[in-house]
């Protein structure tokens, strides 16, 4: 495989006196969809946050598409879903996307593309604020796939949504990652973890394991992943 | 900086407040009523009605701007979308540039319907130009939107961002000459309105209103537009890529 398209080396992460993250290494392959899954409070915002340059960190080193994770040149190269839905809940889905477009420098036709890719399309007109949390979700998510970016960070993007939507999105992250993207994608529900090509779980900010779901399988002799989360979780203590 | 991204914020920024007319209203209609109530409890000539009426007419903007750019400011900071913004390829001043165009063009159109009643129908007078006042106006309110960019920062939730606004403008406008001439206040008291950038705006106003468009005019104006500088710069030092 080529070089990763993240590398996390020893990354130290204090956020209010707390040792988030105390030192984490970790690899996300290029072309990949790897799914970064742990309990609500495990860390991952953090390291997405890292990972997308915004986090300040105490140590370590964070590389992104072989440039220091938040260099200026990765900002066209790198999409982000931030948790919370980041868009303005005044302006119609339309308005959000073109505004983002604007910043990017890219067309009408990528706001449309974009729409597309998250089925809004009949939704481009709506307010925001008068849409559903999960349709919300999706206008967020659109925004992150404007610039056609090389790496998509998404945080959490199918919390909420429909178990067909959900289908439809991981079967949109494995389009994008079929053309080259890298997509991580953070979860805190377990059975999405078999729509990953590659694992990371984490948890209270340390490295379970970094594997294949069959790795994880074969290393815990469970078939279901979340009996083989709960394995890792009593191996370590 | 970019011309196409700051003028892509400014946009986006004016197509919010055009989702909110009763705010466009209010801010409108507001230093509209506040004239009239000058003008009838005084008396359409009485001094005091053209005395405080220009200064009104030009401070109004640097109070309603202050308020309605630090919270909606903060709001970014808040909902996330700051942070994503700071992932993309833009520069901070493009933000802060952005913001100040987008609440200048509303000061155009306060100032100008403001004028339009207070010159028109209520019978205000001024001897020099009102288009300086008009313009003046319009500066004092870059000028309020860039400070409440600023104090945007250090407001966590929106009752301390309104809190912001007796707190940074009630003692400027106390001081700044209109109440009491700059040369009858106690001697501390001048000294902290020397600091205050309102009492320049208002100086400037005044001498626009009295048609004394000398260089201590000039120096007024130029102090106003550097403090405009100033509170950019400090709000883009608030403005973080990477935050704790």
């Amino acid at each position: 495989m080529s070089d990763p398209a993240i590398r996390v080396d020893r990354l130290h992460v204090v956020r209010g006196g707390v040792d988030v993250l105390p030192e984490l290494s970790c690899e996300v392959a290029g072309g990949s969809v790897t799914g970064l899954l742990g309990p609500s409070g495990s860390g991952k915002s953090t390291l997405i946050r890292a990972i997308v340059g915004v986090q300040q960190v105490a140590g370590g080193r964070v590389d992104v598409l072989g440039a220091p994770a938040g260099s200026p040149a990765l900002r066209s190269r790198v999409g982000y879903m931030t948790q919370a839905p980041s868009v303005y809940g005044d302006l119609s889905v339309r308005e959000n996307l073109r505004f983002f477009a604007r910043v990017l420098g890219r067309d009408a036709a990528s706001v449309e593309r974009a729409l597309a890719d998250v089925s809004l399309e009949e939704y481009g007109d709506r307010i925001v604020n008068r849409l559903s949390g999960g349709q919300r979700a999706r206008v967020s998510l659109a925004t992150a796939l404007l610039g056609e970016p090389d790496l998509l960070v998404l945080d959490e993007p199918t919390v909420g949504l429909d178990p067909l939507l959900r289908r439809d999105l991981w079967e949109l992250f494995h389009r994008l990652a079929d053309r080259g993207v890298t997509l991580l994608v953070s979860s805190h529900v377990m059975d999405e973890a078999d729509r990953c090509d590659a694992l990371l779980l984490l948890r209270d900010g340390k490295l379970l394991a970094a594997a294949t779901p069959d790795e994880l399988r074969a290393q815990t002799g469970e078939q279901q992943l979340d009996e083989a989360f709960l394995r890792l979780v009593e191996a370590t203590g | 900086m970019t011309p196409r991204v700051t003028w892509a914020v400014a946009r986006r920024v004016l197509q919010q407040l055009r989702r909110d007319p009763r705010t466009i209203a209010l801010i409108i209609g507001v230093p509209c009523l506040l004239e009239f109530l000058l003008q009838q409890l005084f008396g359409r000539n009485s001094p005091v009605f053209q005395h405080v009426g220009a200064p009104l007419l030009g401070l109004f903007p640097f109070v309603t701007m202050f308020l309605v750019t630090s919270i909606t400011m903060l709001r970014e900071r808040t909902s996330g979308t700051l942070e994503r913004l700071m992932t993309m390829p833009l520069a901070k001043v493009d933000v802060l540039a952005g913001y100040g165009i987008a609440f200048a063009l509303l000061a155009v159109v306060q100032a100008t319907v403001v004028s339009l009643l207070a010159f028109g129908l209520l019978g205000l007078e001024v001897a020099g130009p009102q288009w300086v006042v008009v313009a003046l106006a319009v500066a004092n309110a870059v000028l309020g939107s860039t400070l409440g960019l600023f104090v945007s920062a250090f407001a966590q939730t929106e009752f301390q961002a309104v809190q912001f606004m007796p707190a940074v403008v009630f003692p400027q406008f106390l001081l700044c000459g209109l109440f009491v001439a700059r040369d009858e206040m106690a001697t501390w008291l001048r000294w902290i309105s020397a600091v205050f950038p309102l009492t320049y705006a208002y100086d400037a106003l005044a001498r626009a209103a009295a048609d004394m468009l000398d260089a201590r005019f000039a120096l007024d104006v130029a102090i106003v537009c550097g403090c405009i500088v100033l509170a950019l710069v400090l709000g883009a030092a608030t403005l973080r890529r990477r935050t704790g």
